[in-house]
């Protein structure tokens, strides 16, 4: 592994992402649960803040590059580079460098970066090999594919490898796992109505399964579809899947009030 | 075609409440992906022939002028005639001219998106010549007056009974107790009236899948036949194309037949796929005693080595618009011209405007669906991207949106300030959510709470600046 000999730890910048950060920071103890369990050195540069895709998808390219200067900066001293979100990975890994192409000084380090940054379910699952999770979850999950997740970083397979490590899980499939859920950043809050029909699809699609939780490893979807769920009266639990695979449970689910917990005895 | 883009929200509106599109939509996003998916399935060379058939477009379109001067070279030896068009314009001219010459009065046609493009049916009948469409589908917007919502589909958001009415409304000389309940009463009666119209027409007009270089030959594949037939029987037939459209070889050609068809429909072929080559021959039994193409660029060289590039490699299969999700929401008028889709969205900001169609690349999650599934692996996501980037470069990006982003911008890149204003914000949102962990409806949020709740931040405080604090979180 980079930069790594045999006994010394990988060492693992973490970049939280700013929705985990702001919304749901049980996800980003979670990766550190997770990481640190299986051996690493993790880092939480204070330096961070967003990856730079609403900009970037916006066509503002000359503030992305800022904003991505700085993450380059904050993240270059680690082995590893790793996001709870296949979605600011995806951003780092493939379109920072494209950002930079024209920039003989920058292009290299963005690239040096891109190499080194992972998503992560599929850090866990492909670079640190982890098996015989300690984690247990009373219930019947589906997990929804996230765009990025699945199209800019090939992860498909790991998490479902790791949530059969999850004592008491049982996962379901739905049809449509890989169909957008229409969230698109901005998108869903210029098109609402476009993006409120295709998370309705979305929506139809899990109840269907009969599950009781939904996981996934991106919380734009997440609250996206958390919020339509809970909209339509659903009380299917939503958890981003770093949560369930470190055991990290006590905290309701995205979107449900504390006082209501009565945790694993909700119907779904 | 006048476009109706500029007019996206409404036409998305219209589109989202019209329940009989909804179910037409569904049937065609769930059937064409579904044959697609199987027909690959019986083709472990499915990914290796799509590289093939990139790499064969790119070296086409790397050689253009070569491959169109020999494919030139090769229909005037057979005996046809080339009419090289800058402009739609000049097409439009050019096709005028060759029906009037012959002095057609009607003028039947194949299915041709190119057509449509230069908007050929209008100005033909604006100077008394009577187009046809021979296609079924085309047949039916024909009748209405719509233009086409698909690419490969072009009625695809009809109900059977949508058309039968039409065909009662327009067909009055039919007996008006007979029954239309059937599909297969529908394509009875739209082909016996098609019938005749074969028969009478001077000259046959169709489009091409591809043109090949070594042979003259054009390429026309159709599950009808009709194509078939609006090129042997008239005594001229015009082929309109655009330039792209070349390939070197047969060889080549029969590679990208290979990717075509499934990935359109799921087919293994089309049902009809006919090579023609110039006109009737001495020994020929039919076959037009004209032939004529049209090569059109509009717009096309500009986008050679250009940011849109990539784009000419499209084989008009349809594949990204029958798995795009938003497609699948707003079906193909919403877009309010004659391309629609993933595909659409490149091409028409770059042929009607950018101020005109601004919208459309901004429509779209940039889920990656559409690559994913393109045959000629075209970076569409990467293209809506470059859209957006020219937008926001001209200004054309709306105020509320460039401050925005400027305001985010400027925060995402100071640190300490993102830090006083996540653990400000965050608290007062926790606080104020706390009771039932969602919010219903937030100030200046209206678009997301329209139709979601909106989750409530975790309590406690950013994550940020709890673990600095030394938690470890869960409670912990
Ligand atoms: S862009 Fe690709 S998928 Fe879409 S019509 Fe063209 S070739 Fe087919």
């Amino acid at each position: 592994m980079i930069g790594s000999s045999a006994t010394e730890p990988i060492t693992v910048g973490l970049f939280v992402t700013c929705l985990v950060d702001l919304m749901r920071p049980t996800v980003g103890f979670a990766t550190v649960k997770l990481l640190r369990d299986a051996g690493c050195k993790v880092s939480v540069p204070k330096a961070q803040t967003c990856c730079g895709q609403p900009a970037y998808n916006s066509g503002d390219n000359p503030d992305t590059r800022a904003i991505a200067e700085k993450v380059i900066e904050a993240f270059e001293g680690f082995d590893y580079v790793v996001a709870p979100s296949g979605s600011c990975a995806g951003m780092i890994k493939h379109h920072y460098p494209s950002l930079f192409a024209n920039d003989p000084e920058m292009r290299p380090r963005a690239v040096a970066l891109a190499g080194r940054t992972f998503e992560l379910v599929s850090f866990l699952a492909d670079v640190l090999k982890v098996e015989n999770l300690e984690a247990a979850y009373d219930g019947i999950a589906t997990y929804h594919d996230s765009c990025s997740s699945l199209r800019e970083m090939g992860v498909k397979e790991q998490p479902r490898a790791l949530l059969a490590q999850v004592k008491g899980m049982t996962l379901t499939e739905a049809p449509e796992s890989e169909t957008c859920c229409g969230f698109g950043g901005l998108f869903c809050v210029k098109y609402p109505d476009i993006s409120g029909r295709m998370v309705d699809a979305k929506v139809d699609d899990i109840i269907a399964t009969s599950a009781d939780t939904l996981l996934s490893g991106d919380l734009g979807c997440l609250m996206n579809i958390a919020g339509r769920l809970h909209r339509r009266g659903s009380n299917i639990r939503v958890r981003h899947i770093a949560e369930v695979l470190a055991g990290m449970t006590n905290r309701p689910p995205l979107g449900e009030p504390v006082e209501k917990e009565k945790p694993r005895k909700e119907a779904g | 075609m006048e476009s109706t883009t500029a007019a996206f929200r409404e036409n998305t509106a219209k589109a989202l409440g019209d329940a009989k599109l909804r179910d037409a939509l569904s049937k065609l996003t769930d059937g064409f992906p579904a044959s697609r998916r199987e027909a690959i399935a019986r083709l472990p060379e499915f990914d290796a022939l799509r590289d093939a058939a990139r790499d064969i477009k790119d070296h086409v379109l790397a050689n253009l002028d070569f491959y169109l001067e020999s494919f030139e070279a090769r229909v005037v030896e057979a005996g046809g005639t080339v009419h090289w068009c800058r402009t739609a314009a000049e097409a439009r001219t050019a096709i005028l001219r060759t029906c009037k010459t012959a002095g057609a009065k009607t003028v039947t046609k194949g299915k041709s998106m190119i057509g449509e493009e230069i908007a050929i049916n209008e100005h033909l009948e604006e100077h008394g010549i009577e187009p046809v469409e021979t296609d079924l589908g085309e047949y039916i917007i024909q009748l209405r007056h719509e233009p086409p919502s698909h690419i490969i589909a072009p009625a695809i958001h009809l109900s059977k009974e949508q058309v039968a009415d039409t065909f009662r409304d327009k067909h009055r000389h039919l007996s008006p107790g007979r029954s239309l309940d059937e599909p297969r009463a529908l394509l009875d009666e739209a082909r016996g009236e098609l019938r005749r119209k074969f028969i009478g027409a001077d000259v046959g007009l169709t489009g091409a899948n591809m043109l090949i270089a070594e042979t003259g030959s054009i390429v026309l594949v159709t599950n009808e036949g009709n194509a078939d037939l609006t090129y042997s029987i008239p005594r001229v037939h015009i082929v309109i194309a655009s330039l792209e459209k070349i390939v070197p070889t047969l060889e080549d050609a029969t590679t990208i037949l290979r990717v075509l068809a499934r990935s359109a429909t799921g087919q293994e072929m089309s049902v009809y796929t006919t090579f023609c080559t110039g006109p009737k021959r001495q020994d020929d039994l039919d076959g037009p005693d004209e032939f004529h193409v049209v090569l059109l660029d509009n717009g096309r060289t500009g986008m050679l080595g250009g940011e849109f590039h990539e784009m000419l490699r499209c084989i008009r299969c349809g594949a990204c618009l029958n798995h795009c999700p938003v497609y699948k929401a707003i079906g193909g008028h919403a877009y309010g011209w004659v391309y629609s889709g993933p595909m659409g969205a490149v091409l028409i900001p770059g042929l009607i405007g950018l101020e005109e169609a601004g919208h459309l690349p901004n429509a779209s999650t940039l889920c990656g669906k559409c690559e994913d599934v393109c045959p000629m692996r075209i970076p569409l996501p990467r293209m809506l991207r470059t859209w957006r980037r020219r937008q926001f470069e001209r200004r054309q990006t709306s105020y509320p949106s460039r401050a925005g982003l400027r305001a985010w911008s400027l925060i995402a890149r100071r640190p300490w300030l993102y830090r006083l204003g996540a653990d400000i914000v965050v608290a007062v949102l926790a606080a104020l959510g706390r009771a039932r962990g969602r919010f219903r409806w937030l100030p200046l949020a209206g678009g997301w709470t329209q139709l979601r709740d909106l989750p409530a931040p975790e309590e406690g405080g950013t994550f940020i600046s709890r673990y600095h604090l030394g938690e470890h979180g869960d409670g912990a």
